[in-house]
């Protein structure tokens, strides 16, 4: 099977390249039509000044956490409960600012290993995805209290029924099934 | 209550109590920090730029005459799909999320954008597929596609 793809250099040196160009194209505009370049240079530092003063906490806490708590601490904790609690603690430690997806697939592949409950796997899985406590705060920022709580509420309901649906169509036999396909 | 702030005020006890606890994870956790801010760096300035043109470049009626078409089901959909497709950190979707928000972009759209953004990647749909299954992983981010429509469509409802 082929190496899978993490997020590598060459898609750096691409947004790198995508930002060459959009400078290009800022410094032209803002050479060609002197009267809009005021307006594009405080929008582009009003950003540029929230960014600066959310994204060193935002980075800093996820690193604290990636290195505290690990995979075994979450395999641990989620490999031996279940009910309401195992729902609370698969969208916990899934929201916990612990680093990127694609180590999420290797945990949840263990606890599924483990006999974990399919729905708290996807519950867990979809949490890690899109409800990293870090990521709520710059949501909050960006967009708003109301929008960041209706949407975080709508995503955990989401994530829940997902889980319910998955767990009638595998039952509890996610790597069984996985290895009939192969 | 500003939540810049907050985070700050979180960040920072952490931090201390952290490096006290112990050094020298307190040092790796800094130093991946330090290689995500790199690896994030391009495509920041990749959006600031952005929002800079498009601010400057479109007056807000404009914006706001375009993005507030009432697009429905289609737009949801287009919307979903680029979200789905593109690989750009939240954090950094967030800023362009709100410039258009607030130039007037409907509610529900950015919604969904930003759910399909981050629950559904098909960069990491193959490490998905590796490790628990072609079945699972399929039917899972298709149900994540299914719950961002209709999450997006709710939004507009709720706020």
């Amino acid at each position: 099977m082929k190496q899978t793809t993490k997020p590598t250099k060459s898609q750096t040196k691409n947004e790198l390249a995508i930002a060459i160009v959009l400078m290009i194209i800022t410094v032209i505009v803002g050479i060609a039509l002197p009267s809009v370049r005021g307006r594009m240079a405080q929008s582009a530092w009003s950003v540029a000044r929230e960014m600066l003063f959310i994204l060193p906490a935002v980075l800093v806490l996820m690193g604290l956490f990636a290195v505290w708590v690990s995979g075994e601490t979450v395999n641990k904790y989620l490999g031996h409960t279940s009910g309401v609690r195992g729902v609370l603690l698969a969208l916990f430690f899934g929201a916990l600012p612990t680093g990127p997806l694609y180590i999420a697939f290797p945990l949840a592949a263990g606890l599924a290993q483990k006999g974990v409950r399919t729905s708290n796997i996807v519950i867990f899985l979809t949490a890690w995805a899109c409800i990293k406590i870090p990521q709520e705060l710059v949501e909050w920022q960006f967009l708003g209290a109301r929008f960041m709580l209706a949407r975080l509420i709508l995503t955990i309901t989401a994530a829940i029924i997902i889980g319910s649906i998955l767990e009638q169509v595998f039952s509890s036999k996610i790597l069984k099934s996985k290895k009939n396909e192969e | 209550m500003n939540s810049a702030l907050l985070i700050n005020l979180l960040a920072a006890p952490a931090l201390v109590i952290a490096w006290f606890t112990n050094r020298t994870k307190t040092h790796q956790a800094l130093l991946i920090a330090w290689r995500s801010f790199l690896s994030i760096l391009s495509s920041i300035l990749m959006m600031v730029l952005l929002i800079g043109l498009i601010l400057g470049l479109f007056s807000p009626e404009k914006l706001s005459g375009w993005l507030n078409t009432r697009s429905g089901w289609t737009g949801l959909l287009v919307t979903s799909l680029i979200g789905a497709v593109l690989h750009i950190p939240a954090i950094i979707a967030f800023p362009l999320s709100g410039t258009l928000l607030k130039a007037g972009a409907a509610v529900g759209i950015i919604a969904t954008f930003i759910t399909t953004l981050t629950m559904i990647g098909v960069v990491t749909l193959l490490l998905e597929v590796k490790e628990l299954g072609k079945r699972f992983a399929l039917l899972r981010n298709g149900l994540c596609f299914f719950a961002a429509l209709v999450i997006g469509w709710l939004m507009e409802i709720l706020l």
